[in-house]
């Protein structure tokens, strides 16, 4: 490439512009093209694999006394989940509805009040954060300000620790799609003399609606599958839910109980629950994006 | 003119209580990782007051003696987060490049979509997968010939079970990859087309445009992504917990069982009896809590520079 060993010359002679050798170049490119194809092949082949072993073992657990009954105790084939199910829809539930709100609040304010001040950077900053906190580290926190005082494990515990989670990704979508609404709709509203909080729920809301429903699903796909935030607080039962201020069955949970275990019937119904679940938060989640592509074509 | 001058007040009113309510809940927000923080401090403190600093390096985990350290759980979260970034970050190099440069339009959104989708799976599926497939499949076919060839090396010595420090990575780094891609593949398509035109003019192959000109110019959206997998994987419980055997002990060995933070807290927390254990656990989940909230802010520090030095203000 360069001759810099001549004594002769009393400068390196620039770089020649003539091209490196076409073939080894072309080899090359061939090659990385090749290897990207291969990365790319394997990397889903291995997520298909996941994905068919899932539908494969767990079809045979879909019954409908698997959505009806209570888990047997072991070595008995029959029995179900449904109290289990039950309590993921209560858990989530509630964490829904502590943390939707919430961070729609936060979302709120983040965009019309906070968008300069010093406090509205920390609040965005802690919501950012807090997408990056570990779930499971929300499930102690819950432990120690609800479950130790009550003195007990509890689904509404469960929920908060949910609720957590589903704060930061409501309030960074509300944020965003907040913003992304023209700010001519706001001046000509904010012009006719309409109050702030009607510009907000009366505008911008509708305007930004499909956005918002996005991520509100988006934050029930992630919570719903969640386990490590429910260890600790919504625990696990093998009753049906009777109250909100007990332990809680629930799918997550009892997978991990039961694939654990040592009989063959709870990790046939574990392998059931693992694609209910699985195929409830793909749902979900393609529901998000067909619900944000429809708006945004 | 006299509705105009009877209004504001009440007007006024209502943007009091709207402005009062949007700062209440955003003040929560901050409070709550805040409260997490402390909480996290107080429920430690007897094992912070028994212990010192001599937790962070002593490899003693023994419930019975009430003796605890956290050197082998924090060293089996840093070694298996390793192996997984090691494996993950490569291929997802990889599939977001050809996702964002290779692949025609057609083959993009399908596959695109598939890899969004696969990184909203569970985590726990991935773990279930990881006990009753994947385990047993190393055990039987990769753990035996690799024990044959580099048998004497210690890293591949103990028994050849499935479960260890490696199947752990090889799942975390399944479950971030979908992530990770994701993320390079929306970083890489913001590369503007006239730099890799102007590239492809002067006659680069597409593989000295990606090195030359895309990967350089996305570098920091890259080092963003790999920052935001990097917390994903460092804080994962389920996928890790059901095959890392939950065993406190250092190994060189990468087939041997091992521990990580979440997947002790996950399997003994309930367990735990003596206020001093579930110290000594609540004081891992401060551990794994500063960890996180290292990287988050260095990430988060990263990726304001990309913002500001890709004009988008935020």
């Amino acid at each position: 490439m360069n001759n810099a060993g001549s004594s002769l010359a009393p400068r390196a002679a620039p770089a020649p512009l003539v091209p490196r050798n076409r073939i080894w170049r072309r080899t090359v490119n061939t090659v990385a093209r090749g290897l990207s194809f291969c990365a790319a092949v394997l990397g889903i082949c291995f997520l298909a694999w996941i994905l068919i072993t899932v539908v494969v073992r767990g079809v045979g657990a879909l019954q409908p006394s698997f959505f009806l009954e209570l888990p047997p105790p072991p070595g008995v084939a029959e029995g179900g989940l449904g109290n289990a199910m039950l309590g993921t829809l209560y858990v989530t539930a509630l964490g829904m509805l502590f943390g939707v709100p919430t961070g729609m609040m936060a979302g709120v304010f983040l965009n019309e009040f906070g968008r300069h001040s010093r406090f509205g950077g920390m609040v965005r900053f802690t919501v950012n954060l807090m997408m990056g906190i570990p779930s499971i580290i929300m499930g102690l926190f819950v432990f120690t300000i609800i479950v130790v005082p009550a003195g007990h494990f509890s689904g509404l515990a469960g929920g908060v620790a949910l609720a957590l989670l589903i704060v930061p990704i409501v309030a960074r979508t509300t944020e965003d799609m907040l913003n992304l609404v023209p700010p001519t709709l706001r001046e000509s509203a904010l012009a006719l003399g309409a109050p702030r909080w009607r510009v907000t729920f009366g505008v911008l809301f509708p305007v930004a609606r499909a956005g918002i429903v996005t991520g509100v699903l988006l934050a029930l796909a992630r919570v719903s599958g969640e386990t490590a935030p429910l260890l600790f607080t919504a625990l696990n039962s093998p009753y049906w839910p009777e109250s909100i201020f007990k332990p809680m069955a629930n799918l997550t949970v009892t997978i991990f109980a039961f694939a654990m275990s040592p009989y063959k019937d709870w990790q046939q119904l574990a392998w059931g629950a693992s694609l209910f679940i699985t195929a409830v938060v793909l749902a979900v989640t393609i529901a998000a994006r067909v619900i944000l592509h429809r708006r945004t074509p | 003119m006299s509705e105009f001058a009877r209004n504001p007040p009440t007007r006024r009113f209502g943007d009091i209580i709207f402005r009062s309510l949007a700062l209440a809940f955003a003040a929560i927000v901050v409070a709550a990782l805040i409260g997490i923080f402390i909480q996290l401090i107080s429920s430690s403190w007897l094992s912070l007051r028994t212990f010192g600093l001599s937790f962070l390096f002593s490899t003693e985990w023994n419930p019975v003696t009430g003796q605890f350290g956290s050197a082998t759980t924090v060293y089996g979260t840093l070694v298996s987060t390793l192996i997984a970034m090691v494996l993950a970050v490569p291929v997802s190099l990889a599939i977001g490049g050809f996702l964002a440069d290779l692949a025609g339009p057609t083959l993009r959104n399908v596959v695109g979509t598939a890899i969004e989708l696969l990184a909203a799976v569970p985590s726990i599926i991935f773990g279930m997968w990881g006990l009753f497939i994947f385990a047993p499949f190393l055990a039987q076919y990769v753990q035996p010939p690799v024990q044959q060839v580099f048998g004497t090396f210690p890293l591949f010595q103990g028994p050849p079970i499935g479960i260890g420090m490696l199947t752990a990575g090889i799942i975390l780094a399944l479950m971030v990859l979908p992530f990770i891609s994701a993320v390079v593949r929306d970083v890489l398509m913001l590369v503007p087309p006239m730099l890799k035109e102007a590239a492809f003019g002067l006659g680069c192959t597409e593989w000295e445009v990606a090195r030359k000109v895309t990967v350089p110019f996305a570098a920091q959206g890259i080092m963003g992504a790999v920052f935001l997998g990097l917390a994903r994987a460092i804080g994962e419980t389920m996928a890790v917990t059901f095959v890392i055997g939950n065993n406190h002990d250092i190994s060189p060995s990468l087939f041997m069982p091992g521990t990580t933070i979440p997947s002790t807290l996950a399997n003994e927390f309930t367990e735990a009896t003596t206020p001093l254990y579930l110290s000594a656990l609540a004081e891992l989940g401060l551990v794994l809590f500063v960890i996180t909230f290292v990287i988050q802010v260095l990430a988060q520090l990263w990726l304001r520079r990309l913002a500001r030095y890709s004009g988008s203000g935020r």
